[in-house]
């Protein structure tokens, strides 16, 4: 075991024989670009909201909800997809998600998520690692696209310039923390705070 | 806002103008019964978060603004989430009333009881419209004051 680390390390030590400096290095420079942009590509198709729907549950489920809520069509046309409200926009955060995200695709294969009523039963748990993150991130998704600096309390309804004007400017709460439930239906809410 | 009732009374005046031998037009419009005319624009749902005066004690208070997208069913219930008694002070909605929590029986239970659950069977928003028909409702106390002041109804 030990010698054959060691010859390893002779080998990738020892110079090259048959290429010169500059191909191994200018080579290895084009294949590390090669392998990111294919990495970060790949990253970037999981990223599109065709991705999310093109799983059955994720169809069928959420997707159909989000359809009829002011995130799927309102007067301006402005959208949100599956990615902007669930995954991060910097890379650290968003390889960590990603990482938990397989978690959901082996539950995929593996068809451990099945049926509507399979996704039922798992709702809760998946709803509260959302509503965590986001706890955790003060909303950031949300912040992405609604800025509190640029809200205009005299354009919004009483009771949401109250809200906002109280809890949120003070940082005492948070979006998720009112605004549950925003893109989709909610699971049994017994024992959530404020439900 | 005023556009609605105006459209209809110049349709009307036009109307009555051109043929006063032409069928009359009601609400549903002058298309003929098998067919489906088209539909007037949706009317906004009124959201100035005032409360409004209840024809009648037993009136259930109706809803001062929209609640478009709330879930009320088996796991949840938006309008609680401000209304409940507990959620009230920092809401500062007014709490859903004391006979919300009574059962049948007459008996206060600690929350909510099930058939008052489901806050849309009397609760109802309004929109911003004229209405389509009118309507002679007077309210008690007019009646009574009338009484008093001589005049009969
Ligand atoms: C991609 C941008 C985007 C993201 C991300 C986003 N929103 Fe929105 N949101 C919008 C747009 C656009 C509208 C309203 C469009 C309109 O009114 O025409 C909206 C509307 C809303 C409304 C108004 C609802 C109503 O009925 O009037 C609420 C509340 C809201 N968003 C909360 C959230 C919360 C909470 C999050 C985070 C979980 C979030 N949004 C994330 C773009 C976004
Ligand atoms: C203290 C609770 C609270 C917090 C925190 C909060 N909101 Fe709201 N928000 C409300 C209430 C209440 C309304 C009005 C009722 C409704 O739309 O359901 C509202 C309405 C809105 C609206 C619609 C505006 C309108 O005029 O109807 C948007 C958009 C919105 N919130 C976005 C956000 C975003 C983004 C955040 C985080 C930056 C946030 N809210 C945080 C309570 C809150
Ligand atoms: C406006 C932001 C927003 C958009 C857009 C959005 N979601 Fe969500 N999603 C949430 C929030 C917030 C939760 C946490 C649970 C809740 O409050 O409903 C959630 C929860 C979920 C869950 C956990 C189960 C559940 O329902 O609670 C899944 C799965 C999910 N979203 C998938 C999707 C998919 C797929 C799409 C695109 C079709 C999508 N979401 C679009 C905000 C969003």
């Amino acid at each position: 075991m030990w010698s054959a680390a060691k010859q390893y390390w002779r080998v990738l030590t020892r110079p090259s024989v048959h290429f010169s400096l500059g191909f191994l290095t200018f080579g290895g420079f084009v294949a590390g670009i090669m392998f990111w942009g294919g990495f970060n590509t790949a990253l970037e198709i999981t990223n599109t909201e065709t991705f999310c729907v093109g799983c059955h549950e994720m169809r069928e489920n959420v997707f159909q909800e989000l359809k009829s809520t002011i995130h799927y069509t309102n007067r301006s046309g402005v959208r949100a997809s599956c990615p902007d409200c669930h995954v991060p926009h910097d890379w650290t955060n968003k390889i960590a998600r990603k990482i938990q995200a397989s978690s959901e695709v082996w539950g995929k294969i593996f068809g451990t998520i099945d049926t509507r009523e399979k996704f039922l039963a798992k709702r809760r748990e998946l709803a509260e690692r959302e509503w965590a993150r986001l706890k955790a991130n003060d909303s950031l998704e949300c912040r992405n696209c609604h800025g509190f600096d640029y809200m205009d309390f005299t354009r919004q309804s009483p009771r949401a310039a109250n809200a906002h004007g109280t809890f949120l400017a003070s940082a005492e709460k948070t979006c998720i923390d009112c605004h549950k439930g925003i893109a989709h239906e909610l699971p049994d809410m017994k024992g959530v705070p404020g439900w | 806002m005023l556009k609605f009732p105006f459209v209809i009374a110049l349709t009307t005046i036009a109307f009555a103008a051109v043929a006063a031998d032409e069928p009359i037009a009601t609400l549903r419009g002058l298309d003929p019964l098998a067919e489906q005319g088209p539909a007037p624009p949706m009317a906004k749902v009124s959201n100035e978060d005032l409360r409004r005066a209840r024809n009648y004690p037993e009136q259930p208070p109706t809803i001062p603004h929209k609640i478009r997208g709330y879930q009320i069913d088996l796991n949840a219930n938006k309008c609680l989430s401000c209304h409940s008694r507990r959620a009230t002070a920092e809401s500062q909605a007014p709490m859903v009333s004391i006979t919300h929590f009574m059962n049948r029986d007459g008996q206060f239970l600690a929350s909510v009881s099930p058939r008052r659950y489901f806050c849309t069977l009397c609760h109802v928003t309004q929109q911003v419209i004229e209405p389509l028909v009118g309507n002679e409702f007077v309210d008690i106390d007019s009646i009574l004051s009338d009484q008093d002041s001589g005049k009969k109804n």
